[in-house]
C-alpha cells in the first residue's frame, strides 16, 4: 500500500508546530509534504483565492495550500483558538480552517487548539493517528518522539539566540511573527539586507516563551494575544544587551497595529518600524535599514 | 485648550455609539455621584482628529472612539470608560490611554472589559478608583432598568426599521423616536419604563404607512461598531429607507450583551455545512445569518464593515459563497476614515436598480 501522502503549507503555522508536525507524521509511517519556500507563483495563487483585504501571510498561506491541493491526500489546517484567556491569537488562527474549506475543495485533516475546552496538540494529533487505524498507546508513542525531537530543535536555537546577546557586535532585535521574517519571499531578503551590515540579529521568537510570555506584562498588561505577547516580551528579556529593536509586520496585521504600536510608545530603545505590503520594492526598505544602522553606529561609539 | 482638568470637578464621558447614548447615560448618572457628559456627536472632525493619532492600519472604531475622546476631553471630561471584547476590541483601552497620555491630558481611565472577558471583580475594581462609594445594589437595580430600556429600544427600531421607508408622513418615525428617546431618559422606575414603552409602541403602530405586500426586503449584516453607529456608515439604513426598502438587522446591544453566547451555537449550528469553529467577533453570525437571509426571501445583502476588521475579512469568502449557491446579490462596504459619501449613494442605487430589476422578473 502507498503510504498517505500529508501536505503542510510552509505558511502561518508551520513556524510554530512545524517540527513537532513532520517528525509525528514521519513517526506514524506517513509521507510529509511540505510546500516550497514562497515564491512569486505561490504568491500570485493566493492573491486569486484570497479577499483583496485579507493580511498578507493570509494570502500566502492560500498559496501555499493552493500548491498542495492536487499533490497529497490530505492537507493538514489546524485552528489554534486559545491557549488561556490571557493568550489568544489573531482571529485567522480562528477562520482558517473554515476559509480553506469553503475555498478549496480538497480533504483537510483539521484539529482545533482550545486549551481552556482541554483540546491541544497532544489530543488532536492522537486522534489523527488513531483515525489512520493506530492504537492509541502507538500514537502516543509517536508524538511524545516527535515533541523530543522539536523540542531538541527548539533549544538548540535558543542556545544559538541567547549566544549572540555576548559578542561586542551591533545587536539589533527583530521583532516580528515568524511566519514574516522567516517567509523566503518577504522576510529573509531583510534579514540578507541586514547582515550585509554587519550587525548581529537577535530574533524574538528564538527564547523560551514561557518566560518571555510573563515579561511582556510589564510592557502591556491587557495584551491578549499569545504570539504578540511571546515577542514582546524579549523586548524586555534583552533591552540592556541590544542596541535597537526592528519591528517587522505584514500589512495589515491586527494584532501587530495596536501591540507594536504599544511597545514602541513605551520602551526606550531605538527602533525602526518596517511594514511588508505586497510589493516588490525593497530598495526603500534598504534605505531606511541603512541609517537606521548608522544611528545605531554612532550612539554605540560615542557611548565608548 | 485646556488640557489640564485634573483636581476640579469630576466629569465622566465614554465612547458614543448610535442612541446608545442615552441608556448609558441614565445608568452612569443614577449610579455615579460625579458629573457625566454625554459623548459629543460623531462629525467629520471627530474621524479627522482620531485618525491624526492612530497607528496606520488600526480598524475604524478605534479612531472614531479615540476621536471622541479627544473631543470630551477639550470639553473638561476627566474621567474616560471604554468598554470592549472579542475581537481588538478588547485590547483598544490601553493603547488609548497612552496616546492620550501621550499628548499631555490628564485624566483617569477606566477600562469595564480586560482580556476579552467580563469580570465582576475587576470591574469593581475599576469603578473604585474613582467612586469609593459604589452601591452594588442600587447598581443592580439601574442596571436592570438599563437593561430592560437597551431592550425596548431595540425593539423599537426593529419596528422602525421595517417601516420607515414608507412612512406617508415625512421624518414622523423619527421624530417620535426622538420623543420617546428623550422620554425614556427621564423614567424613575422599572414600571414607569414599561408603562411608556406600551404607549409609545402603539403611538408608532398608529402612524400612518403605506406597506405594499411584496415590497423588496434588504438584510444588513457586517462588524458590529459600524452597523450600529450611523456615522460610520455614513447613514446607509436612512439612504435604504428613501428607496422604499424593508431593511432587517441583527446586531444591536441587547444582542451583543445578552444573547450573543446564546446564539452562538444556534449559528454554527445552523450554518454547519459552511462553518465548523468560531470565527472571531460576529464573523460566524453573520454566515449563520446569510443563510438565513438567502433562504428566507430577502431581495438582497448588504455586508458593511470598517476597513481592516480582521474577523468580517475572514467571513467574506464564505458569504460570497453562501450567496452564489443561493443565487442572492450581495454587496461590500468597507468604509474608512475618508470614504466618500457620493461614492457609497452611487453603489447603493446601482444596487437598488439591479434589485428591483430582478424582482421584475
Amino acid at each position: 500500500m502507498d503510504k498517505i501522502k500529508i501536505g503542510i503549507p510552509r505558511a502561518l503555522h508551520y513556524y510554530y508546530l512545524g517540527n513537532l508536525w513532520k517528525n509525528y507524521f514521519e513517526n506514524i509511517n506517513c509521507e510529509v509534504i511540505v510546500s516550497p519556500p514562497t515564491n512569486r507563483d505561490i504568491i500570485n495563487n493566493g492573491i486569486k483565492y484570497a479577499n483583496d483585504e485579507m493580511c498578507l501571510a493570509l494570502k500566502i498561506y492560500l498559496g501555499h495550500v493552493a500548491y498542495l491541493k492536487d499533490k497529497c491526500d490530505y492537507i493538514l489546517v489546524p485552528r489554534i483558538d486559545q491557549y488561556d484567556v490571557n493568550n489568544q491569537t489573531c482571529t485567522n488562527f480562528l477562520a482558517i480552517y473554515d476559509i480553506v474549506k469553503n475555498l478549496f475543495d480538497c480533504k483537510i485533516l483539521n484539529y482545533n487548539i482550545d486549551v481552556k475546552n482541554k483540546e491541544n496538540d497532544f489530543v488532536g494529533l492522537v486522534e489523527i493517528g488513531q483515525v489512520f487505524g493506530l492504537s492509541t498507546s502507538q500514537a502516543i508513542r509517536a508524538y511524545n518522539k516527535a515533541l523530543d525531537t522539536a523540542n531538541k530543535i527548539k533549544n538548540k536555537d535558543i542556545i544559538i539566540n541567547t549566544k549572540k546577546l555576548e559578542t561586542h557586535n551591533l545587536k539589533v532585535l527583530l521583532v516580528s511573527h515568524p511566519y514574516v521574517i522567516y517567509d523566503q519571499y518577504f522576510g529573509i531578503p531583510i534579514i540578507k539586507m541586514l547582515k550585509k551590515f554587519n550587525v548581529d540579529i537577535i530574533y524574538s521568537d528564538k527564547f523560551d516563551d514561557k518566560r518571555t510570555n510573563l515579561l511582556s506584562t510589564k510592557i502591556s498588561n491587557t495584551l491578549y494575544w499569545k504570539f504578540s505577547r511571546d515577542e514582546l516580551g524579549s523586548i524586555e528579556l534583552v533591552k540592556n544587551l541590544i542596541d535597537g529593536v526592528i519591528f517587522i509586520s505584514s500589512f495589515p496585521c491586527g494584532p501587530d497595529s495596536l501591540a507594536n504600536e504599544l511597545a514602541m510608545r513605551r520602551i526606550d530603545l531605538p527602533y525602526l518600524n518596517i511594514i511588508i505590503d505586497d510589493i516588490d520594492a525593497l530598495t526603500g526598505i534598504e534605505t531606511r535599514i541603512e541609517s537606521f544602522i548608522d544611528i545605531l553606529d554612532v550612539k554605540k561609539q560615542s557611548r565608548r | 485648550m485646556s488640557k489640564n482638568n485634573q483636581g476640579a470637578k469630576k466629569i465622566l464621558s465614554f465612547p458614543q455609539m448610535g442612541n446608545y447614548y442615552i441608556p448609558v447615560k441614565y445608568l452612569f448618572k443614577h449610579i455615579f455621584s460625579c458629573e457625566i457628559m454625554s459623548p459629543p456627536n460623531i462629525t467629520t472632525k471627530t474621524i479627522e482628529l482620531g485618525s491624526k493619532y492612530s497607528p496606520e492600519f488600526v480598524c475604524t472604531p478605534f479612531k472614531y472612539t479615540l476621536g471622541t475622546f479627544i473631543e470630551s476631553l477639550d470639553r473638561g471630561a476627566n474621567i474616560l470608560v471604554q468598554a470592549g471584547g472579542g475581537c481588538r476590541y478588547g485590547y483598544y483601552s490601553e493603547l488609548q490611554e497612552q496616546i492620550l497620555k501621550d499628548l499631555g491630558y490628564e485624566f483617569t481611565f477606566v477600562n469595564f472589559v480586560t482580556a476579552g472577558n467580563r469580570n465582576i471583580k475587576n470591574i469593581l475594581k475599576e469603578i473604585r478608583k474613582f467612586e469609593p462609594k459604589f452601591k452594588k445594589i442600587r447598581a443592580l437595580y439601574y442596571l436592570f432598568i438599563t437593561s430592560k430600556m437597551i431592550k425596548y429600544m431595540d425593539n423599537i427600531d426593529h419596528y422602525i426599521r421595517e417601516n420607515i421607508g414608507f412612512e406617508v408622513e415625512k421624518d414622523s418615525f423619527i421624530k417620535l423616536n426622538n420623543r420617546m428617546l428623550k422620554d425614556f431618559s427621564k423614567v424613575k422606575s422599572y414600571y414607569q419604563l414599561r408603562k411608556l414603552y406600551k404607549s409609545y409602541f402603539m403611538k408608532f403602530r398608529e402612524l400612518k404607512i403605506n406597506k405594499p405586500e411584496n415590497c423588496l426586503k434588504v438584510g444588513i449584516i457586517g462588524e458590529l461598531y459600524t452597523v450600529m453607529e450611523p456615522f460610520a456608515n455614513y447613514y446607509l439604513e436612512r439612504e435604504l429607507a428613501s428607496y422604499n426598502i424593508e431593511i432587517k438587522r441583527y446586531t444591536n446591544a441587547h444582542y451583543l450583551v445578552f444573547e450573543k453566547a446564546r446564539e452562538v451555537k444556534k449559528y454554527l449550528k445552523y450554518a454547519s455545512e459552511y462553518i465548523k469553529y468560531r470565527m472571531g467577533a460576529d464573523a460566524h453570525d453573520n454566515i449563520g445569518r446569510t443563510k438565513y437571509l438567502c433562504t428566507h426571501g430577502f431581495d438582497g445583502i448588504i455586508h458593511i464593515k470598517s476597513s481592516f476588521c480582521t474577523p468580517e475579512i475572514g467571513a467574506m469568502p464564505i458569504i460570497n459563497k453562501i450567496c452564489k449557491q443561493y443565487n442572492v446579490p450581495v454587496i461590500y462596504f468597507s468604509f474608512d476614515a475618508n470614504t466618500s459619501e457620493v461614492g457609497i449613494k452611487t453603489r447603493i442605487e446601482a444596487f437598488y436598480d439591479m434589485i428591483e430589476m430582478r424582482r421584475e422578473k
